[in-house]
């Protein structure tokens, strides 16, 4: 996993509540065995017509929107435990989503992908709409290793939880299978006791 | 210290905990299909691994399975390269319960537990699925993971959580008689919104669910993810250890008699205290349907749907985004809607029992001309019952066919697809936009309320009493 630096952007908004995993990738795409080209059917059904040109009216293909952070209602990637949805986010180009709210799989998900999922209020989070609706170019920063995101629109700051395990991971890019496998003498010996 | 049900299995399962971070938790029982494991074995021989513990693994190919002709070559080459890697996998990794298309213990992955005796009391259990949460009927921690996660369960039989919150709801009281299991669950999603539960595991208790059957309970907790739950569980007792007792994986003689001892044990202590407590009374639910895009918009059959000042302000752009994706305004009745499709299946309903409340209602009777029904049995066993009990005849006569098993049209991988701005009652578990196929409009339900709606229509049902959903007795 890459390791996860400071990011300064502008962002994407989606002010949609309850995205579930069925928006952010539709089943039909889950045939694939491999990880890559979701990030080309993200919101696949929002985001273009039934003969593949793009929807004009959705946030993806408006060229005044783009960034490396999404910013989403509340209770995002609610639904299945596919993992394709954090692929699709990962492999469009988004290293942090902001909600006010996370399906608790997604969150998982999206950690073990170097994808940091950033809860903030919902006032915080309704003032990142106004500043992107008032300018495009408004930016976040979003420092992990202080667990602080600030809208440089109007200079207000919010911490934000994670634990510091996981922080470490994606700090260093490392991931849990390289932990669990380093503790294969305390599976082994709780195998015994059982 | 007094514990919950949860507390004492999570307890019984910890390997270690990172210090200010997870805990590692060894899983007794992994189920596997071929849409979330083909990059976790791909992650395995990147880096050199086996299978740690493969006999602990249960493979079935179920959600991008065709349900009619299993026994020719998938048509989609897409498809057949996932189930064809699929089996791959289990052979390159020497799984021995490998059970792909056509073998007599395929089907859905949640019903294939249960019925073979993998899933037992006090269990922890895993699978890429968030239906996993079906499990915890028997009294287990059961939940959906992601395809690292799976990785992680194959390499080290292990995987690394946050512990979760506990929630015990308490339904008092009985359903009424033509209520199920389904309903309670929709009614109580409906309550709770479709993250009302998120970072809690939930344990079911009271006198409604204690009467369940084992079929019921694994409704409930199958649809603990649609209010955002970890999982969902049920304490065991006699009606659990009864379904488990001579199921071919379930344990034997002696083993059986220790295992018994322990899973009597297994019950929240008396003044065990839960981070949430919440109480519903039964006999208030009536049958459910949804008339939205997230499984938290439900309503009882005979009611009205919301009108906007009844929703949240700040929810009120993406509750109309969902109306007018159904075709539904606000405070239009259900039961004037035209339906076109019936779903029967699924691992929230495509259990033996929901089959024989389905027929028993359509005995005797026909299915509606315009109405396109999909029956899909959750497993070859389910379908086997089927047949001896005598039901296939009946549904036969109704104008019904059976499909093979599979996940179907609740997630539309396959050819069963509706078609855009169709209407499908549904007795799966989520009426997403574009669940059921591009475009396509999913009403949940019951077993009941479907059988109803292939006979009669849903404009053609009339409630009587607010309770049932026509006079006839069914269950």
């Amino acid at each position: 996993m890459e390791k996860f630096k400071t990011i300064i952007s502008s962002v994407v908004p989606l002010p949609i509540e309850n995205v579930d995993t069925d928006q952010i990738i539709p089943a039909r795409f889950l045939k694939a065995t491999d990880k890559n080209g979701f990030g080309d059917n993200l919101f696949a059904d929002w985001r273009y017509n039934k003969d593949g040109s793009p929807k004009q009216d959705f946030v993806l293909n408006n060229p005044k929107y783009s960034g490396e952070i999404l910013v989403a209602g509340k209770n995002f990637g609610s639904g299945s435990s596919r993992e394709h949805a954090a692929w699709a986010v990962a492999g469009y180009g988004f290293k942090v989503v902001v909600s006010s709210f996370f399906a608790d799989i997604f969150r998982n998900n999206a950690l073990n992908n170097g994808i940091l999922p950033v809860v903030v209020s919902p006032g915080f989070l309704a003032e990142i709409f106004e500043a992107v609706d008032a300018n495009p170019g408004n930016t976040l920063t979003v420092n992990l290793e202080e667990q602080k995101i600030t809208n440089n629109a109007t200079g207000k700051s919010e911490t934000f939880e994670i634990n510091s395990y996981k922080k470490e991971c994606l700090l260093k890019g490392l991931d849990d299978i390289d932990y669990l496998l380093s503790k294969k003498d305390l599976i082994e010996a709780y195998e015994k006791n059982k | 210290m007094k514990k919950t049900l949860f507390d004492k299995i999570w307890d019984a399962h910890v390997v270690s905990e990172v210090a200010n971070g997870p805990t590692q938790l060894y899983i007794d029982r992994h189920f596997c299909h071929e849409v979330t494991s083909p990059q976790a074995f791909n992650g395995l021989r990147a880096r050199e691994l086996k299978v740690f513990r493969p006999e602990k693994t249960t493979m079935t190919a179920d959600h991008n399975t065709p349900t009619i002709n299993q026994d020719q070559p998938v048509k989609d080459p897409i498809s057949r390269n996932q189930l064809d890697t699929f089996a791959r996998n289990a052979a390159e990794f020497n799984m021995p319960l490998f059970y792909p298309l056509g073998h007599e213990k395929n089907g859905v992955v949640h019903i294939i537990g249960p019925e073979n005796g993998f899933t037992q009391p006090g269990m922890t259990i895993v699978c890429g699925d968030s239906h996993t949460s079906t499990h915890g009927a028997f009294g287990t921690i059961a939940f959906g993971i992601g395809t690292s996660e799976v990785e992680m369960v194959l390499a080290t039989q292990c995987i690394l959580q946050n512990r979760p919150k506990t929630m015990r709801i308490t339904f008092s009281g009985k359903l009424e008689k033509n209520v199920l299991a389904k309903d309670l669950a929709l009614y109580m999603i409906s309550k709770l919104t479709t993250g009302g539960a998120t970072g809690y595991f939930v344990e079911y208790a009271g006198e409604a669910i204690r009467n369940l059957s084992m079929e019921e309970r694994m409704t409930v907790c199958n649809l603990s993810i649609e209010m955002g739950a970890r999982g969902g569980l049920i304490a065991p007792d006699e009606t659990t250890f009864n379904y488990v007792k001579d199921r071919e994986f379930a344990p034997k003689g002696e083993e059986w008699d220790k295992k018994m001892e322990f899973w009597k044990t297994l019950k929240t202590d008396d003044d065990a205290v839960f981070d949430s407590e919440l109480v519903f009374d039964a006999s208030e639910i009536e049958p459910m349907v949804t008339y939205g895009t997230n499984p938290g918009m439900g309503m009882g059959i005979s009611g009205t749907i919301p009108t906007l000042d009844e929703i949240d302000e700040a929810g009120r752009i993406s509750y109309m985004k969902s109306l007018d994706y159904m075709g539904f305004k606000p405070g239009e009745k259900m039961l004037d809607k035209p339906v076109d499709y019936v779903f029967l299946g699924s691992c929230t309903n495509g259990r033996i029992e929901d089959f024989r409340i389905f027929a028993n209602y359509v005995k005797g009777k026909k299915k509606a001309d315009n109405i396109t029904a999909w029956l899909v049995p959750g497993s070859w066993q389910v379908e086997k019952q089927i047949r001896e009990e005598g039901l296939y005849e009946i549904l036969t006569e109704a104008g019904f066919q059976l499909r093979q098993p599979g996940c179907s049209a609740c997630l539309a991988m396959n050819d069963d697809k509706v078609p855009a701005g169709k209407y499908a009652v549904s007795t799966s578990n989520r009426n997403f936009e574009g669940r059921q196929g591009p475009g396509a409009r999913t009403i949940l339900a019951g077993p009941l309320v479907a059988a109803a709606a292939a006979v009669l229509g849903m404009n053609k049902l009339q409630p009587t009493g607010n309770r049932i959903v026509d006079n006839t007795t069914y269950h």
